[in-house]
């Protein structure tokens, strides 16, 4: 077992509505150790990234931390001020989000964004980081990196661009990287030139990453251990291996057969019927109970705790209760 | 699923012969078209009846602008565009608006072409207003059948589009496309944009509608999984170009262009048992204003030759019904990589 690089424990998140306050994130718990990359699985608006959100201190103005705890390397960060939080960011916890050309600033050259984390954080001049920015662009595999520093991000591709959020997010050698939806939108080729990257980076750095996705494939490609969040709610947490071979939670397996697999051409289709419940929604019992062709008595009237099967692997159904009891 | 006809033989529904379509570069004071970006170059196939056809290729590489092409939504460059024996792509709009009728598209993002002040139930009854001389009551009746064949609901009819989640819009889309009972579907991305779990739903509807209604599907997509899934026969294309077309089998089994084996190997696998021998193309798609010379393919190809630089390939037919365009057509990408 490696350095715990980040825990959090008991995490819930809340949003201030019309209606009052609505958790997105419920009672989640976790953690990280160093040069470990633990993805967050779930469809949108299971709270997979309002995690990550929470977790770098970024979330809407409409957002806070309920309650739970965050440690990073040993230190609770989840009550600090924003002005602690901005020390932090970008400098030992970084983030690449999905789509970069709306988290890059169209009217600044890419150089102008690579040098600013540089002079804020390490306190480079601005010859120096330049210098350094250009050994990051070459080091994130972008052809003429001294070229680039004056062009905008207009001027670039979709996969050139988010190289350069990857570059920008690693430039103060970060511990943690967060990642959300990397690659959705990109096309194959240049995903797995960037999964490569971000694999290849994490050994170099030896960080610690958090990815969220939804792309099983993705998973099976980077993770070492998986979360699946149904919800707002952990429903199972497990190595890669565990997950993709003895996948416990109904909605897991659900998750698994809903992608067609390009390698079997026989492969049948199982869809989860229904649709994700909305913040709002009163679920009495487990969440996932309307849309679990296992589901019983018990599951419409209490909500399952986890229940761990190993040291690595736990699960929150009740189909599991009576295994674990057995044994 | 095929229909054939009495001899076995398939029967051609849609034929599409050396279509082109490119858009002009204005520049200079004059505003002068100064060249062209070739978007659509030189693409011919068949689509047969009851049928599912996908065409793959990376964004940018003219797939979404074929299927504009062949609906008449983009005027051609050159080519011909037969359906049901007729070719379409110069008839008067009069004449065209038969063919329209079966001949629908559903989009990627159904939110964008549905009208967010318009309630479901008129906004699918505007197409029976446009083709039909229903009356009001046969079309709302016609509606909300509809509704129920693609499993949504009859009280859905009153509700506006901001109201459904993403899938359910996707069955909004679904309905407006087969309400004039059409025979050939285009599906530009359409479960692209759609979480996992429900994409597989979208999916199984579609496939139950096409044995159905023994429709022909036109599935653009990226994802090679949906493909195989879904699809009998495959496309792909690159920079505007056909570079393969073949059975499912036969394509993801044996592919024959190299472009064609590295987007497999690039797929990220949902099963981690075996680490497979990967190849990663370097580089992007070159610009389709000003493509490479030769095989379009070539500056990202592994085994890329002098020959690639100056030739263009032809299209050949290599088994049955499976065609590529490259000089070394078969030849593994995997040896040249280690």
């Amino acid at each position: 077992m490696g350095e715990a690089l980040l825990e959090v424990k008991n995490m819930i998140t809340e949003f201030r509505t019309a209606d009052g306050y609505l958790p997105a994130v419920r009672d989640v718990s976790f953690s990280l150790n160093k040069g470990e990359t633990l993805c967050i699985v779930g469809e949108s608006g299971c709270g997979k990234s309002i995690t990550s959100l929470s977790i770098i201190g970024l979330l809407p103005s409409n957002g806070r931390i309920a309650s739970g705890e965050i440690k990073f390397e040993g230190e609770a960060i989840q009550s600090h001020t924003s002005e602690q939080m901005r020390q932090i960011r970008g400098n030992q916890i970084s983030m690449i989000f999905q789509e970069p050309m709306t988290a890059l600033n169209p009217v600044l050259t890419i150089g102008y964004q690579l040098r600013e984390p540089l002079m804020i954080h390490e306190k480079l001049s601005k010859k120096e980081a330049h210098k350094k920015g250009i050994d990051l662009l070459k080091s994130v595999g972008i052809p003429y990196p001294e070229k680039r520093m004056n062009q905008y991000p207009h001027e670039l591709s979709g996969g050139m661009r988010q190289r350069v959020m990857i570059a920008i997010a690693l430039s103060c050698n970060p511990g943690l990287l967060i990642a959300d939806e990397p690659t959705t939108a990109l096309d194959v080729t240049i995903q797995a030139q960037i999964l490569d990257l971000i694999n290849d980076l994490k050994q170099e750095y030896h960080m610690g990453v958090i990815m969220v996705t939804h792309d099983m494939g993705v998973v099976a490609e980077v993770a070492d251990r998986v979360m699946v969040m149904y919800a707002g709610k952990k429903v199972e947490e497990g190595t890669v291996e565990e997950i993709f071979n003895h996948p416990k939670h109904p909605y897991t397996i659900g998750l698994l057969n809903s992608v067609p697999d390009v390698d079997k051409p026989d492969f049948e289709l199982e869809a989860i019927p229904g649709s994700l419940p909305s913040l709002n929604q009163q679920i009495h019992g487990c969440r996932f109970h309307e849309r679990c062709k296992f589901a019983k008595e018990t599951c419409k009237q209490q909500e399952p705790p986890a229940f761990d099967l190993s040291h690595s692997h736990s699960v929150s159904c009740w189909l599991e209760a009576e295994e674990v009891i057995n044994q | 699923m095929n229909v054939a006809d009495d001899k076995g033989r398939k029967k051609t529904l849609l034929e599409i012969n050396q279509l082109k379509k490119y858009y002009p570069i204005k520049g200079g004071l004059l505003q002068r078209v100064q060249s062209h970006v070739k978007a659509v170059e030189n693409v011919s196939f068949k689509l047969y009846e009851g049928e599912s056809l996908g065409v793959v290729g990376e964004s940018g590489c003219g797939k979404s602008t074929l299927g504009k092409a062949i609906l008449g939504l983009e005027e051609l460059t050159a080519g011909t565009v037969k359906f049901k024996e007729t070719e379409i792509q110069s008839l008067r709009k009069k004449e065209k608006l038969k063919f329209v009728k079966e001949m629908q598209m559903i989009f990627q993002d159904p939110f964008a072409s549905l009208n967010p002040r318009q309630k479901i139930g008129p906004a699918i009854a505007e197409v029976f207003s446009i083709h039909t001389s229903m009356s009001a009551k046969e079309k709302k009746l016609a509606v909300m059948d509809l509704l129920k064949e693609v499993g949504l609901k009859e009280e859905h009819y009153d509700r506006f589009p901001h109201e459904f989640s993403g899938g359910q819009r996707q069955r909004i889309g679904i309905a407006r496309a087969i309400c004039l009972n059409p025979s050939f579907i285009i599906c530009d991305e359409a479960v692209s944009a759609l979480d996992v779990s429900v994409q597989a739903q979208v999916l199984k509807l579609l496939k139950t509608l096409q044995q159905k209604y023994q429709l022909s599907y036109m599935f653009i997509s990226h994802d090679l999984g949906v493909v195989r899934y879904f699809c009998d026969r495959v496309l792909v294309m690159y920079l505007g170009n056909t570079v393969e077309e073949g059975k499912v089998e036969d394509l993801y089994n044996a592919p024959l262009h190299p472009y064609t084996q590295a987007l497999l190997s690039a797929i990220p696998r949902p099963t981690i048992e075996k680490k497979r021998n990967r190849i990663r193309l370097q580089g992007d798609l070159p610009n389709p204003a000003d493509p490479p010379s030769g095989c379009p393919f070539h500056t990202r190809c592994p085994i890329a030759r002098a020959q690639c630089m100056e030739e263009k390939p032809q299209w050949r037919e290599y088994g049955e019904e499976h065609y590529a365009a490259c000089h070394f057509a078969g030849e593994s990408i995997f040896k040249e990589a280690k």
